[in-house]
Formats: structure tokens, C-alpha cells, sequence
């Protein structure tokens, strides 16, 4: 590969093209239609949501295999780049997979081309390798990722849905995916206004999980006897950051004694 | 009738020598030195966005002289390279010793089989977790390599560049008192010394999270030149 002229014009900085022109771990094209799903861990819910300097994002950390849990440690949120972060609800495996690609692909066009791809860029791209991934939803291998980021050139927060084929869609203020994803938002509906502070915002992303893991089997609640606690990112102006363990068993105590109080 | 001409092989290899020196001695300089905190580039370019310096890697920077479009089509290549390797091994797995020897098999079948040779000198150098652990690697034009410690010349009359680099080299040096040795070096056979708008300057830091390459700012550069 080395030492070869690039063919056409320019180099390609897209390494999901590259890995699959190798024939690499990108989903193979048109592989056959399966019947029903295969069982494998699912994971559950993530939620975005902006705030005055960016976006936050959460998600529980509970996987299910059925009506069994399969992880109660899964991390389901992640940096996708220093302004930006990825959730991802659906089929585990193919999840995962998807991100790590996701990120390396952002990764890889910022060293080729010396710049980074703006938030949209990052958004279409996301949604282009989910349709590439269309053979693996005909097998009910159904990932749905929700995308989050600072916009540079805005210089604002902005929320991005999927769904399984690749449409892309703008969320204005924030949006919940995954089993306890009507749940989460239905929360988020009732606790967000426009120009939450950082803290704040934190507290209504760990309340909507809250109420989702109280209503929904498949979403994991906090569970301070082993620490585990919901992976949490925000993204701003200045980077993105996972929020740590301790100021969220400090917000989540405080949620707790407020819905004490009043029962 | 035209005669067949034979050029013997010692010739042949040297003509092309000289045609990848000539072209490499046009070029402006590069420099690396290593720190305290991980391993310094400093290049003269008076250009603030065709880059002399990149990353590759988490740990694993490049660097070109010479001729920009052929260590630019090598420096993409690696970046390719690292990058499909670490997607399918593991990220601890790319190495600059693979990529030094991916660099040295290319420039070597470019250099015998092509019909000019390239006229770069490249470096791929990796930051350890101390000092001893870093590795610098020095590619010529002919695919030869050589494996460097504490100071790397590259480019135009890069022997006394190297020589005067060595004097004011002393291990585990600040960052300020690195670069500021550096451009030293570099505007020690130039009628106007540097300005700080002309110097790229990069390095690979070990102190950073994952991503070790950072780029200096023209700001930081002034400041730490004082």
C-alpha cells in the first residue's frame, strides 16, 4: 500500500472506505437476509440533550439478552472526537463495532486532511455507514446511534437522531433512544427548558434515566452498592469530557432526596 | 546506427545519489531533538499550512524534507497504514518500527525501480514512556535506515546542521530550552535569524492523554523564545 500513487484524483480520507476496498471488518455487501433476530445482547437507553455550552449525553449501562441481563457495566456512550460524542442503543456487538469505526474514520480524516470535519460532516458520514450497514438491519441486527456535538462554526450544541436504514434527522432541543427511550423522554419533556447550565443539564439527563429505569425492565438505574453509575459526556467549545463517578453520586443523591421529600 | 549504450550499475546508482541529494539540498531543514517531556520537531517553512511535521499515530509522529508532494503521497500512506492496523490489532500495536520499515521497502523499490528516485528524507519517530524507550528512525531517499538518539538533522547541509545541533544538546532539556536550541541550530547559517511566523514546530509529548502529538501555536513559539 505504501509508496503507491493515490489512483484518482486526491486522497480519499475516508478510512470506512479503505477498510472495506480491503475487504476489512466493514459489513460485507449484500449479505443475505436472514429470518427474525438472532439473539445477542441488546443495549438499552441513551439520551442528549443541550444546554447553554454544548450538549450532554447519557446512557444507562445495562445490557439485555432477552428477558436476562447480560452486562451491568456496558457503556454505551462515547467520544466520537474532541467535540463530539456518539450513544448507541440496539444489538451490541454490531454497536460497538459501529463506533469504533465511527471514530476512527474521524480520527483519520483529521490527520489526512489536517482539519476536522465540521459537525455536519460528521453527522452525514455516520449516516452514510449506517446504510451501508443495511444488510446487517435485514438480519435484525438493528443498531440505532444518536450523535451529539459542539458545532465549531456555530458555536453551539446540536443533536442528531437515526434511524435503522440511515435517515438522519436534527433534534432542536434533545431526544431520548432505546427500550426506555418513551420513558426518558417523556422526562426530558417535563424537566428541559432552553439554557440549562452544565450542572443542571447533568441532573435532568440523570433524572430522565431514572425515571426510565423505573419504568422499563430493559434500563439499568444507578446501583451505588458496585458503583456503577450511567456513562455521562459533555461536549463543549473546550472539549469533550466524561463526567466522573463521584459528581454523579452526588446528583444522584440529591435526586434521590428531592423525590423523597415529596413521596 | 544508434550503439546500445551500458551504464554500469555503480554509476546508475550514483547519478540517481545525486539527483535525490541535489533535490533533498534545496529543501529547507528539519530538525528533532528529544526532552524531557518526549521528542521536539522544528522545521523552517515559512508556509502556516503545508506542514513539514504531522502525527500518524497515538505515539508516532513523521516528519519530510525535500520534494512536499512526494513525502506528502508517503506521510497519507502511513497514516493508512497505522490506522487499518490499529483498527484490526490493537492501538499499542502500531509501531514506528513497522511503518519505518514499510517507508524503507517503498523509498527502496522507488529508488531502484522508478524512473527518478524521490527526493525526501523522511523521520518516523515514537515516544516512549521514558526517555530511553523513544525511537527515532531516519529514512533516505534510497530506502536506508538509521536508527537515531538525542538529535536528527534532516535536509540541506543537514551534516552541519547535525554538528552544531550536537553542541548545544544536552539530554533532558525543557521544552523551552529545546526549541530555543533548535532554532539555534537552524538560524545559525541564515543572514536573518528566524522569525517565529517561519517555524513549524511540533512534538510528541508523553505527559498527554492519548493522542501525543500537539502542534505549537505561533504564540507559544514567540512566547517560548522570548
Amino acid at each position: 500500500m505504501i509508496g503507491e500513487e493515490p489512483t484518482g484524483f486526491g486522497a480519499n480520507p475516508s478510512f470506512f472506505d479503505l477498510v472495506r476496498a480491503e475487504g476489512g471488518s466493514a459489513p460485507a455487501r449484500g449479505a443475505p437476509a436472514g429470518e427474525g433476530a438472532v439473539a445477542a445482547p441488546h443495549g438499552t437507553t441513551v439520551l442528549a440533550l443541550k444546554f447553554g455550552d454544548g450538549i450532554v449525553m447519557a446512557g444507562d449501562r445495562r445490557a439485555v439478552e432477552g428477558m436476562a441481563i447480560a452486562d451491568r457495566r456496558m457503556d454505551k456512550v462515547f467520544p466520537a472526537d474532541d467535540h463530539s460524542t456518539i450513544g448507541i442503543a440496539g444489538v451490541a456487538a454490531q454497536a460497538i463495532e459501529l463506533v469504533r469505526l465511527f471514530q476512527t474514520e474521524l480520527e483519520h480524516y483529521e490527520k489526512v486532511e489536517g482539519a476536522h470535519l465540521s459537525l455536519e460532516g460528521k453527522a452525514n458520514r455516520l449516516a452514510l455507514m449506517l446504510r451501508a450497514w443495511m444488510p446487517m438491519v435485514m438480519q435484525g441486527l438493528i443498531v440505532v446511534p444518536l450523535f451529539a456535538g459542539y458545532d465549531l462554526a456555530r458555536r453551539e450544541g446540536r443533536i442528531f437522531r437515526y434511524d435503522v436504514i440511515g435517515g438522519r434527522y436534527e433534534e432542536i432541543d434533545f431526544h431520548a433512544t432505546g427500550s426506555g427511550g418513551r420513558d426518558a423522554k417523556g422526562s426530558l419533556k417535563k424537566r428541559y427548558r432552553p439554557g440549562l447550565d452544565r450542572d443542571e443539564a447533568i441532573r435532568v439527563a440523570l433524572e430522565a434515566l431514572l425515571d426510565a429505569s423505573e419504568e422499563d425492565a430493559a434500563t439499568g438505574g444507578p446501583d451505588p452498592r458496585r458503583g456503577i453509575y450511567p456513562s455521562v459526556y459533555v461536549a463543549t467549545a473546550e472539549g469533550t469530557d466524561e463526567v466522573d463517578d463521584e459528581t454523579l453520586r452526588a446528583a444522584y443523591e440529591q435526586v434521590l432526596e428531592t423525590r423523597q421529600e415529596t413521596g | 546506427m544508434t550503439m546500445p549504450y551500458y551504464v554500469s550499475p555503480e554509476q546508475l546508482m550514483k547519478d540517481r545519489s545525486d539527483y535525490a541529494r541535489k533535490g533533498i539540498a534545496r529543501g529547507k531543514p528539519v530538525v528533532s531533538l528529544e526532552y524531557a517531556d518526549g521528542i521536539l520537531f522544528i522545521a523552517d517553512n515559512p508556509s502556516t499550512h503545508l506542514y513539514k511535521i504531522s502525527e500518524i499515530y497515538d505515539r508516532i509522529a513523521y516528519a519530510g524534507v525535500g520534494k512536499y508532494s512526494e513525502f506528502e503521497n508517503l506521510r497519507i500512506a502511513g497514516v493508512q497504514l497505522a490506522d487499518v492496523r490499529g483498527y484490526s490489532y490493537g492501538r499499542e500495536d502500531v509501531t514506528a518500527k513497522s511503518l519505518a520499515n514499510a517507508y524503507s521497502q517503498a523509498l527502496s523499490n522507488i529508488f531502484t525501480q522508478e524512473m527518478k528516485p524521490y527526493e525526501i528524507e523522511i523521520l518516523v519517530a515514537q515516544v516512549g514512556d521514558s526517555g530511553e524507550d523513544n525511537e527515532l528512525f531516519h529514512i533516505l531517499y534510497d530506502g536506508s535506515v538509521t536508527d537515531e538518539e538525542g538529535v536528527v538533522a534532516m535536509g540541506g547541509e543537514s551534516e552541519a546542521l547535525g554538528a552544531r545541533l550536537r553542541e548545544s544538546y544536552r539530554p533532558d532539556m525543557d521544552l523551552k530550552t529545546a526549541l530555543q536550541a533548535g532554532v539555534g541550530a537552524l538560524a545559525a547559517d541564515n543572514e536573518a535569524a528566524l522569525e517565529p511566523a517561519r517555524i513549524e514546530a511540533a512534538t510528541l509529548d508523553r505527559t498527554r492523554k492519548r493522542r501525543k502529538f500537539w502542534r505549537l501555536d505561533p504564540e507559544r513559539i514567540a512566547s517560548l523564545l522570548g
